[in-house]
């Protein structure tokens, strides 16, 4: 498992690499600052980190005998991580259905980002006064798109896959035998997989989303 | 390790010498000083003043909680040594790989 992880590292690294590489570099909006949106992504990091702490209290519980709280612990784990997934689902709708609002008398003035700017300079001719267009981002649309496409739902697959391992290990401790103290190695090794996703997660945050939105970088 | 240092430990924290894991406490700590790091990231994101500093901030909190994840929860703290050198050869190769992308690509300059 951990030599798995670790070629997992490299993984995870060119993809990250690949994104910051092409940061900056897309032609056409809609670019970081003009999509992504911190506080609700900073939600979903949140119930992942706690998908991590109940996680432990499972194989906790687990250890001490204790199969019912393994279970309780186990399918919160499960849920969070089910969660997280949906937070990730509502933000590539959210993107893919982008809409551009704004008031062409802004454009100039500095309110708008560089990307709304262009918008502006292209429909605000003859008369018009008011810009609301849907311009999404799609893997298609620009290096941003694709390469945070690629990387945040390479992340989200590892996600969906442990929560299918989890709840395969929720279930199989109804069987007699399934699940026991004394083979508890099967247990280990999901969640070192669970919290390795969940430190990925935490460099994808920083350098991605948070990096992202700021300029300077 | 001296035998007063030793028994001292394991009367400190029994559960943690002899499974190999932390106990549920320092799990629930882990989460805490986790969400206080994240709250603290989210905060300084915020704070436009900071300027280009924002980034060696943000990258060591970044670093802190991967860090706390990897010692207590994959419990590479009190593993043996050798799955410590195996994740830690494969996440400085992944570091080496963004660091040669990066250069390769100009991003520096």
């Amino acid at each position: 498992m951990w030599a798995f992880l670790g070629s997992d590292c490299m993984f995870f690294g060119s993809l990250i690499a690949t994104y910051l590489v092409y940061k900056g570099e897309s032609l056409s909006g809609p670019l970081p600052i003009d999509v992504f949106d911190i506080p609700v992504t900073s939600v979903s990091t949140f119930v992942l980190l706690m998908s991590s702490m109940s996680m432990v209290l499972a194989y906790a519980a687990l250890t001490k005998g204790n199969l019912k709280t393994f279970r309780v612990w186990m399918l919160s784990t499960a849920i969070m991580g089910m969660t997280f997934i949906g937070f990730q689902v509502f933000e590539f709708y959210v993107f893919v259905n982008h809409h551009v609002h704004f008031e062409c008398a802004e454009a100039g003035t500095g309110h708008l980002t560089q990307f709304e700017e262009q918008v502006a300079a292209e429909y605000c001719v003859d008369g018009v006064t008011e810009v609301d267009e849907k311009i999404g981002l799609t893997p298609r649309t620009n290096l941003f798109g694709t390469t945070f496409f690629v990387l945040t739902g390479f992340h989200g697959a590892h996600v969906t896959l442990g929560v299918v391992w989890l709840l395969s290990l929720f279930f199989f401790s109804f069987r007699r035998g399934g699940v026991t103290p004394e083979r508890n190695l099967d247990v280990d090794l999901a969640a070192l997989y669970w919290h390795f996703v969940d430190v990925v997660w935490i460099v994808i945050f920083t350098v991605v989303y948070l990096f992202g939105v700021f300029e300077g970088f | 390790m001296s035998q007063d240092t030793e028994q001292a430990t394991a009367e400190a924290a029994p559960a943690e010498v002899h499974t190999g894991h932390p106990t549920a406490m320092t799990y629930f700590k882990v989460a805490m000083a986790l969400s206080v790091i994240t709250a603290i990231e989210v905060g300084i994101f915020y704070l436009t003043w900071l300027g280009h500093g924002i980034i060696p901030i943000l990258a060591v909190l970044s670093i802190a909680k991967f860090a706390l994840v990897g010692m207590f929860y994959m419990h590479l703290k009190y593993d043996h040594q050798l799955f410590s050198s195996m994740f830690v050869a494969g996440l400085v190769t992944a570091t080496g790989i963004v660091f040669a992308l990066m250069a390769l690509f100009h991003f520096f300059v």
